[in-house]
């Protein structure tokens, strides 16, 4: 069976200014971080011949009609909430494979904070009919809600604690301070997030992520296409998306503390026949820090359960054992599905973060949403 | 007063399971070919792919597997019940259920705590269910 492993090349990457606050529309917000990952690539709008936009979102008609584009070969979503950017990487390099694209554009723009808000649009998608029907009416309606068991259910069989889901918080932030454009830039310690107010327990305010305005977005381009272009390609070594059992419905899954990405996980490693041992850099998911810290199990950076002991003193930082959300991530830089973390990730490999992991050359991008999904990606500096 | 609150909207697949709680009856899925016991309702059991499906009377009783405790109103309906304990309970027949825990204090929780169910009638048209104390 053939494989995709440097089937494709990130070669650019936008971003607006992230608010928590707009009178702006989501679709300018993404045409503006589309518009700068396509210049910081050296390409024109109409050089784009695939699509892969965050569903919910601006359409290939927008595309078309904002950009001019002529010749759009491919266009298609990912529908797994916020493993849904990463997955797209697995879905670009198999049109490019095919053939079929040259230039695929990834792109997300949202008013998370100041258009509807995450508690009031759950029950209406479709993928939560079930969890609509049997646990919205009970009272469990929002994802800080329905992960919470999760949590519970891994303090209570291993022991982990609510002062190790604060390193996460506390080191994310970290990072966020260093970033021009992060939203959360104020000091942060683990006695801070002890004190914040508990939203569903075991989680704080302090361990869920942000709801923010603005748009991010990446060129993913065929290795050939990509020498010729303005920045250094980032390689995509190895990627796969995964599915976890009773994918909407936590209550039901057999094991609450295993996500789908224990499925991608072995399947992306062995593409890029890496281990993980040998990544120097990662941008997890972290809409909450606990899913950080049973991605990092997921992963096989630690075995399960050892996640908090995994996370502890520091370990995640930029001196750490693995730097982890470098750029703030969702819970401090903004919440732009993870598609912030691809941009980030893409900039660590070409050595132009601003918290840059020294010599950075591989390192790995996770998405996570829907209740479990789960994607990721491994890249090498070109 | 008028309720407040999401409810649930039933298809025929699931009316079943609803008209039972207001009978104060908590009904599951059983497929009529193998019998494996499903939950949440759907059309076709995923061990044989068959369609035909019988319910039957669940024991009613369960151990927790885990729970939270909310203390934000994500929909307004639910603020005047802060803080209020959401439990993922194992049932006998194999499956789980998520329910509101009534008279047990949090003190008390953990993994395999027993409990029973209970119904609560929120409207003349909706009952839900509820875990008490076994």
């Amino acid at each position: 069976m053939s494989s995709l492993r440097e089937a494709g090349a990130i070669t650019g990457v936008g971003e607006t200014l992230y608010l928590r606050g707009t009178d702006r529309t989501a679709l300018s917000f993404q045409l503006e971080a589309s518009l700068n990952a396509i210049r910081d690539a050296g390409l024109e709008p109409t050089d784009i011949d695939g699509l892969i936009p965050y569903g919910h979102g601006a359409v290939a008609e927008d595309f078309i009609t904002n950009f001019g584009i002529k010749d759009l070969r491919f266009s298609a979503t990912t529908p797994m909430g916020g493993a849904s950017a990463v997955a797209s990487i697995q879905c670009a390099l198999a049109v490019i494979d095919a053939g079929i694209c040259n230039h695929v554009l990834l792109s997300l723009g949202r008013t998370g904070y100041s258009g509807g808000r995450i508690g009031t649009r759950v029950q209406q998608m479709p993928q939560f009919k079930l969890i609509g029907e049997f646990e919205m009416p009970l009272g469990a309606i929002a994802p800080a809600q329905l992960y919470a068991p999760m949590a519970r259910r891994h303090m209570e069989l291993y022991g982990t604690t609510s002062r190790q889901l604060a390193e996460i918080a506390v080191t994310t932030r970290q990072h966020a301070q260093m970033q021009t454009n992060a939203t959360m830039q104020r000091p942060m310690t683990i006695e801070d997030h002890q004190a914040s107010r508990m939203i569903s327990d075991p989680l704080r305010l302090l361990d869920c992520s942000l709801e923010s305005d603005g748009g991010a977005a990446v060129v993913i381009s065929a290795p050939d296409r990509a020498r010729d272009l303005r920045k250094r390609p980032v390689m995509v070594m190895g990627v796969a998306e995964g599915h976890p059992d009773s994918p909407s419905a936590i209550t039901q899954r057999p094991d609450l503390t295993t996500l789908g990405l224990a499925k991608a996980a072995p399947k992306a490693f062995a593409m890029a026949g890496v281990s993980p041992d040998d990544i120097e850099v990662a941008e997890i998911y972290d809409c909450f820090t606990y899913i950080v810290m049973c991605q990092l199990e997921d992963l096989g950076f630690c075995k399960k359960g050892e996640g908090g002991g995994f996370v502890e003193n520091g370990a995640l930082g930029l001196n750490g054992r693995l730097p982890v959300n470098t750029h703030g991530g969702l819970l401090s830089q903004a919440h732009m599905a993870g598609m912030n973390h691809i941009v980030e990730l893409t900039r660590q490999l070409r050595g132009e973060a601003e918290a840059q992991v020294t010599d950075a050359e591989l390192g790995l991008v996770t998405g996570y949403g829907d209740m479990g999904d789960g994607s990721v990606a491994i890249m090498r500096r070109g | 007063m008028s309720y407040d609150k999401l409810v649930p909207s039933p298809t025929p697949e699931t009316q079943p399971f609803w008209d039972g709680l207001k009978e104060e009856r908590l009904l599951l899925q059983k497929c009529s070919d193998c019998g494996k016991v499903r939950h949440y309702p759907r059309p076709m059991c995923d061990a044989c792919y068959s369609m035909n499906v019988e319910w039957i009377d669940a024991a009613g009783t369960g151990t927790i597997h885990s729970w939270t405790i909310t203390h934000y109103a994500f929909h307004p309906g639910w603020k005047g019940d802060l803080p209020y304990t959401l439990l993922t309970v194992d049932l006998p027949e194999g499956v789980r259920m998520n329910a509101q825990a009534r008279g047990i204090p949090e003190e008390a929780l953990r993994v395999g705590l027993p409990v029973k169910v209970a119904f609560d009638a929120v409207t003349d048209e909706l009952t839900l269910p509820i875990f008490e104390p076994a």
